[in-house]
């Protein structure tokens, strides 16, 4: 009984291992094709337009509403501790800026752009297109991870961007028409306590998780055996572990930018 | 050309190839029959370097490609061939221009300007024309066969694998594509493995018939002696017959 726990806990740590080395000669080949060949210009534009366009208006309206409720619930504890609202554009432009704006639209990207990477990988997979790019010359590696990856770390902090000042804008409303905190007064808060590093703070996160999420992604798909069932089973993966990796990873980037300073 | 010596391949418990050999000489046409299963396809993918034998080796112009471990060096040594897969393996993305002459951008230096002019030469090659701007999708399967071959010509290589060129085609259009392969082995002189199950494609465009049997090469021998030959299972398989040691085998198989 025990050593059959054991076993399939063994045998479980291995697959782990083994895809996680494998994961690592995908980012060594693709630095290896990165120096030796010419990049795919068009393809690397067309993905930084999918990406974009797929994950804009999704990373916005969740942003909008993440500043929405920081707001509100800002200013029922605040008005509890110190029966007023205080700091609310403080701490909403904070709380985007640094941590919510970077993360939500790493996973808003990887629900949607994660998701449609690792199915269109796969089907290429399981219908042999992948062994087609082989033989027409060219390497899934050079022709279609590393525009994958490339237009990620272009297009995730343009997102985050646009997520820390649509969260922002959101707690701006509620500031106002809930709070009856006067704009300028929000704007103040904002912009009074923010400097440059916080934004870099949140900036440098967004190449991380872009470089894990595009990277799993391409993964996923790659690795899919098992027809049409299998593309199923790796685009739920990718997008599981995406996510997983983003919130992890962002544990220890932010503990490393704290540790030398950049908060 | 190739030289093929004790190739091996495994998938797990399942021993695929078990210790192959055979040669291919320059200009020479090589047709592999074989049961559905056997690695036929999984031979053509070693040869290529798509999979990599267990054991053995696989020489072409003298370079063992079974040996050969940079990605780079394995993307330099596949530009000598072309490869019609089995379920063509369309890039659905793209148009069929598109498809046709992908290859032309990364195995030529043919400029761009010209990549339609030989897109649609190859396509007329293989009976299709207007039809460079529609997706993969939106044709038959017969008519997908015959773009993944017009692809895999398309960049004129020295050697072109064909992976069951002419199933799922009619009687006609299969003798069409058999003229075809001829065809390209006179004008061009080029080297080809092809598989395949219609055996009037097979003796048509066949230097020599080889038949893969449990891993290994069974009889080797040119389409007259073929048709003649003593071996039973090489008989049974030509003449399509259901009795027989191949269907023994078969069962034999199932309770290894
Ligand atoms: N990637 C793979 N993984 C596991 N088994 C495979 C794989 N490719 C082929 N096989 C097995 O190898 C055998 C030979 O396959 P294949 O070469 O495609 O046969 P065929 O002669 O019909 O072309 C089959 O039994 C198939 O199940
Ligand atoms: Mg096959």
């Amino acid at each position: 009984m025990i050593t059959r726990a054991l076993k399939t806990v063994g045998s479980k740590m291995l697959a782990l291992a083994q895809s996680a080395g494998k994961a690592a000669m995908l980012v060594r080949s693709s630095v290896v094709w990165l120096a030796r060949s010419p990049l795919e210009g068009r393809q690397t534009m067309l993905q930084m337009v999918r990406i974009g366009v797929e994950s804009f208006m999704v990373t916005a309206m969740t942003s909008f509403f993440t500043g929405m409720v920081l707001a509100l619930q800002t200013g029922a504890s605040s008005k509890r501790l110190l029966n007023e609202p205080l700091f609310i554009g403080t701490v909403v432009a904070f709380s985007m800026v640094k941590e919510l704006g970077p993360v939500m639209s790493a996973l808003v990207v990887s629900g949607r752009a994660g998701a449609a990477i690792a199915a269109e990988l796969g089907t290429m997979c399981v219908t042999e297109q992948i062994d087609a790019l082989y033989t027409l010359g060219t390497d899934p590696v050079r022709y279609l991870v590393i525009p994958r990856v490339l237009a990620f770390l272009a297009v995730l902090p343009v997102l985050a961007i646009f997520s820390d000042y649509s969260g922002v804008l959101g707690g701006c409303l509620v500031a106002k028409l809930k709070l009856g905190i006067p704009t300028s007064v929000y704007w103040h808060d904002v912009f009074d306590y923010l400097e440059n590093k916080q934004f870099f703070h949140g900036l440098i996160k967004t190449y991380a998780f872009a470089l894990c999420i595009s990277y799993i992604s391409c993964y996923k798909g790659l690795t899919t055996t098992g027809g049409a069932e299998g593309v199923g089973k790796s685009t739920t993966s990718a997008v599981v572990m995406s996510m997983t990796a983003v919130l992890v990873v962002d544990y220890f980037v932010t503990a490393i930018l704290v540790a030398i300073g950049i908060t | 050309m190739i030289r093929a010596a004790g190739v091996m391949k495994s998938f797990g418990a399942r021993r695929v190839l078990r210790g192959l050999d055979i040669g291919v000489n320059e200009g020479e046409t090589l047709v592999i029959i074989g049961g559905s299963g056997c690695g036929k396809s999984t031979f053509l993918k070693c040869v290529i370097g798509l999979l990599r034998p267990d054991g053995g080796s696989i020489e072409v112009d003298g370079v063992d490609v079974s040996k050969v471990q940079d990605e780079v060096q394995i993307a330099e040594y596949r530009r000598k061939f072309g490869y019609c897969f089995q379920e063509g393996a369309l890039f659905d993305s793209m148009t069929i221009f598109e498809n046709v002459s992908f290859g032309l951008r990364y195995l030529t230096d043919i400029p761009v300007s010209r990549h339609r002019g030989i897109a649609r030469d190859k396509l007329a090659l293989v009976g299709l024309k207007d039809i460079e701007d529609m997706k993969p999708a939106q044709l038959s399967g017969g008519m997908k066969k015959r773009v993944a071959l017009a692809r895999a010509i398309a960049a004129e290589p020295r050697c072109i694998l064909y992976d069951e060129p002419t199933t799922g085609l009619d009687p006609i259009m299969s003798d069409i594509i058999s003229e075809l392969i001829l065809d390209l082995k006179k004008k061009l002189k080029v080297t080809a493995i092809a598989v395949t199950h219609d055996m009037k494609s097979a003796y048509k465009i066949g230097d020599r018939i080889a038949m893969l049997h449990e891993g290994r090469m069974i009889e080797v021998a040119d389409p007259q002696a073929l048709k003649s030959t003593k071996n039973p299972y090489v008989r049974q398989f030509i003449e399509g017959h259901r009795e027989g040691p191949i269907r023994m085998k078969l069962r034999e198989y199932g309770e290894e």
